[in-house]
């Protein structure tokens, strides 16, 4: 029992972090209808920016120029490259952002190197103990901040001048255009905010229980495409839900892996694909995804 | 009039030229080139095939999968199991030991089965999702690849049994010294005419298939599901056709690439190997069965030929030390090459190569009276509104 609550625990801390990367793909896929492949190494980017200045910075200043570098990064992938194709096909999108990945990906892991890279972190590798479940204190932390960062991000996004823009240019951009809203800068805006949320939950997948960063700790943002999936494309709601449920599932498969040997070994990896894959089979648009509507 | 037939008659007679010379170097190649370079072509080969059914299925067809290596894994896996001995050793994964013509054919049905097994996903679901639900096969064919040890021999890989055909090994024996004017016929050289003849059948089934009723019936499909199912389009049908021709295509390239390595092993069939077909087809072209070659050729043989001439390219650091070596080098001209190509030649290398070579020829003025070429309307800007 006591296994299990661990597991469990750990599984929504980890989901936690997944969500606030499945909302970084959400919002860039509602403002700008593109599936971003990139994300990950712009994740990686926020790591290593702050693995590389803690030292001399400080960790709460590293913190803060990961974040800045991550959002900027991505800004500037909107800005530079994709505003250039807008309105071409969903595949065409990712392939072109496959490519940004691509360059991104290869010039951090040179420099990364072999190095492991820590963040840093005050918090280190303590580990808190409740109620005789021990959870590592980052993961603690991981949780209270993503819960912070998506109840203001919920609350901007309702009531704030700039969260009506989004939702109207998400809703219908032409009308929102003729309304006065500039698409392009609520386009920059998302990207940027998608860009910060992958450079915190960067930073919190970089400390422990993982052993640092590497140029691995971009691919985990693959790890996060089932949990936004599994939401539906465009729903923030969804995102959360999903990333939770990933989560615990990675977590628990990983966790009786032993008791699970016939599945193979490995399981935690696959598993929330295969979770993915069942949803789908049975809710073809995730679990909170808008239906298709055909228009005749 | 006359003069016009003309034209047409001297044209043609300068296509069949055309063609003749393509086949006869194609066939004479191997007496001249070394065997890195026919390495390579294998690779190239082998990738074309599967490039060739991801275009089918996602430039034609208009389904988007990120599940291609899923399938080319099962074409090699396949014939390596059906065709290897009975195990070898310890650690020797088991086969069935069919003949491996035998093992050829069935290995691609076999990726043909799975391909129809998961288009009742495909079916169901529409662009994106279906994009990201074969991302999810990746993943599991990966697992399946590392645990089924008696079948796939997990990380260690397993051998691959040299193909043969009535008697005549594709390998170094059986004949053991072949030596055709001059030169020793070892294994590469008569994979190489496989890999020809493989080829050459894939292309020209995709060509009569995409010229054909099919080919118009998955266009129409692509361009609007509404509208094709109105002109007659069984669209469920066709969605799974495409998946399994697709997947046959993907388990072919797996077949010869299986042949081309000797030895596979998983991480050959990750989610790289997903990600090179994408752009493969993009950056040739998508939806060009030529375009799926060249931009074949291009990815595969990219990074290989960079790594063997990276002592003469003056400005690549030795591997390790820090600077950009070759293999960072021929990944950063990659990422470059997607990105250059999707922002200023959006119809591929293969469109590019039309177009400059349009002026060259007398009877073709196409280019510039073609319609501007209209995206193909997304299927979630309708619905997620």
């Amino acid at each position: 029992m006591n296994q299990f609550l661990t597991l469990l625990l750990n599984g929504l801390s980890l989901g936690c972090i997944y969500a606030l990367i499945a909302i970084g793909f959400v919002v860039v896929f509602k403002a700008t209808r593109v599936l971003n492949f990139a994300h990950g190494s712009i994740l990686l980017l926020g790591a290593y920016v702050v693995g590389r200045t803690h030292e001399s910075l400080g960790f709460w200043l590293a913190a803060l120029c990961g974040i800045a570098a991550a959002a900027i990064a991505a800004a500037l992938v909107e800005l530079v490259i994709m505003r250039r194709v807008r309105g071409a096909d969903l595949g065409t999108l990712a392939i072109l952002t496959l490519g940004v990945d691509i360059l991104m990906l290869t010039e951090l892991s040179r420099r990364i190197g072999t190095d492991v890279l820590t963040t840093g972190a005050p918090w280190g590798s303590d580990v808190v103990e409740v109620a005789g479940l021990r959870i590592p204190e980052s993961r603690v932390i991981a949780a209270g901040v993503a819960v912070v960062l998506v109840a203001g991000f919920a609350a901007a996004f309702k009531f704030s001048d700039w969260g009506i823009a989004m939702r109207s240019a998400a809703e219908d951009g032409e009308t929102a255009s003729l309304m006065g809203i500039r698409l392009s800068r609520v386009a920059l805006t998302a990207w940027a905010l998608a860009g910060a949320l992958a450079a915190i939950a960067g930073l919190f997948l970089a400390s422990f229980p993982s052993p640092g960063i590497d140029a691995q700790v971009g691919l985990v943002a693959l790890a996060a495409i089932p949990a936004w999936v599994l939401g539906g494309f465009d729903s923030i709601p969804g995102a959360i839900v999903g990333g939770l449920i990933i989560g615990v599932v990675a977590s628990m498969s990983a966790g009786y892996q032993n008791d699970l040997l016939f599945l193979g070994r490995g399981l935690g990896d696959v598993a929330p694909y295969a979770v993915m894959l069942l949803v789908l089979l049975v809710r073809p648009s995730g679990l909170f995804g808008s239906r298709e509507v055909t228009r005749v | 009039m006359s003069e016009r037939l003309g034209a047409i008659a001297r044209s043609r007679v300068a296509r069949a030229v055309w063609w003749a010379a393509v086949v006869v170097v194609a066939l004479a190649l191997p007496l001249y080139l070394e065997s890195f370079w026919l390495q390579t072509a294998l690779f190239a080969m082998a990738a074309v095939i599967g490039a060739i059914g991801l275009t089918l299925l996602v430039g034609i067809a208009g389904q988007l999968s990120l599940g291609h290596a899923f399938f080319v894994a099962i074409g090699a896996y396949g014939y390596a199991y059906l065709s290897g001995a009975e195990a070898r050793g310890a650690e020797g994964a088991s086969g069935l030991g069919l003949p491996p013509l035998v093992a050829l054919v069935a290995a691609v049905l076999l990726a043909g089965l799975a391909g129809a097994l998961f288009s009742p996903i495909a079916g169901r679901l529409r662009g994106i999702y279906l994009g990201l639900a074969s991302l999810g096969l990746v993943f599991l064919g990966q697992h399946i690849l590392f645990n089924a040890t008696s079948l796939t021999g997990g990380f260690n890989g397993r051998d691959v049994e040299p193909f043969s055909l009535l008697g005549f090994t594709f390998a170094n024996n059986d004949p053991d010294e072949l030596e055709i004017l001059g030169v020793d016929y070892g294994a590469l050289e008569r994979l190489w005419y496989l890999g020809l003849a493989l080829m050459a059948f894939a292309w020209w089934y995709a060509h009569n298939l995409v010229a054909g009723r099919p080919g118009r019936a998955m266009a129409a499909m692509r361009d609007s599901e509404v509208a094709g199912a109105v002109m007659g389009v069984d669209v469920t049908r066709y969605k799974a056709a495409a998946f399994t021709l697709s997947s046959m295509y993907a388990g072919l390239g797996g077949v010869l690439m299986a042949l081309a390595f000797g030895r596979i092993v998983p991480d050959s069939f990750g989610l790289l190997l997903s990600i090179d077909f994408l752009v493969m087809i993009v950056i040739g072209g998508i939806g060009s069965v030529g375009g799926a070659v060249v931009g074949a050729v291009f990815v595969t043989a990219l990074p290989l030929v960079l790594n063997r001439y990276s002592d003469s390219l003056p400005l690549l650091a030795e591997p390790g030390s820090g600077g950009i070596a070759a293999p960072e080098f021929s990944r950063i001209v990659y990422g470059l090459a997607i990105i250059l190509v999707l922002l200023f030649a959006r119809e591929g290398i293969g469109g590019l190569g039309r177009r400059l070579l349009a002026p060259l020829s007398r009877d073709r003025r196409l280019p510039s009276a073609e319609p501007p070429r209209t995206t193909p309307p997304s299927d979630v800007k309708e619905s997620v509104t």
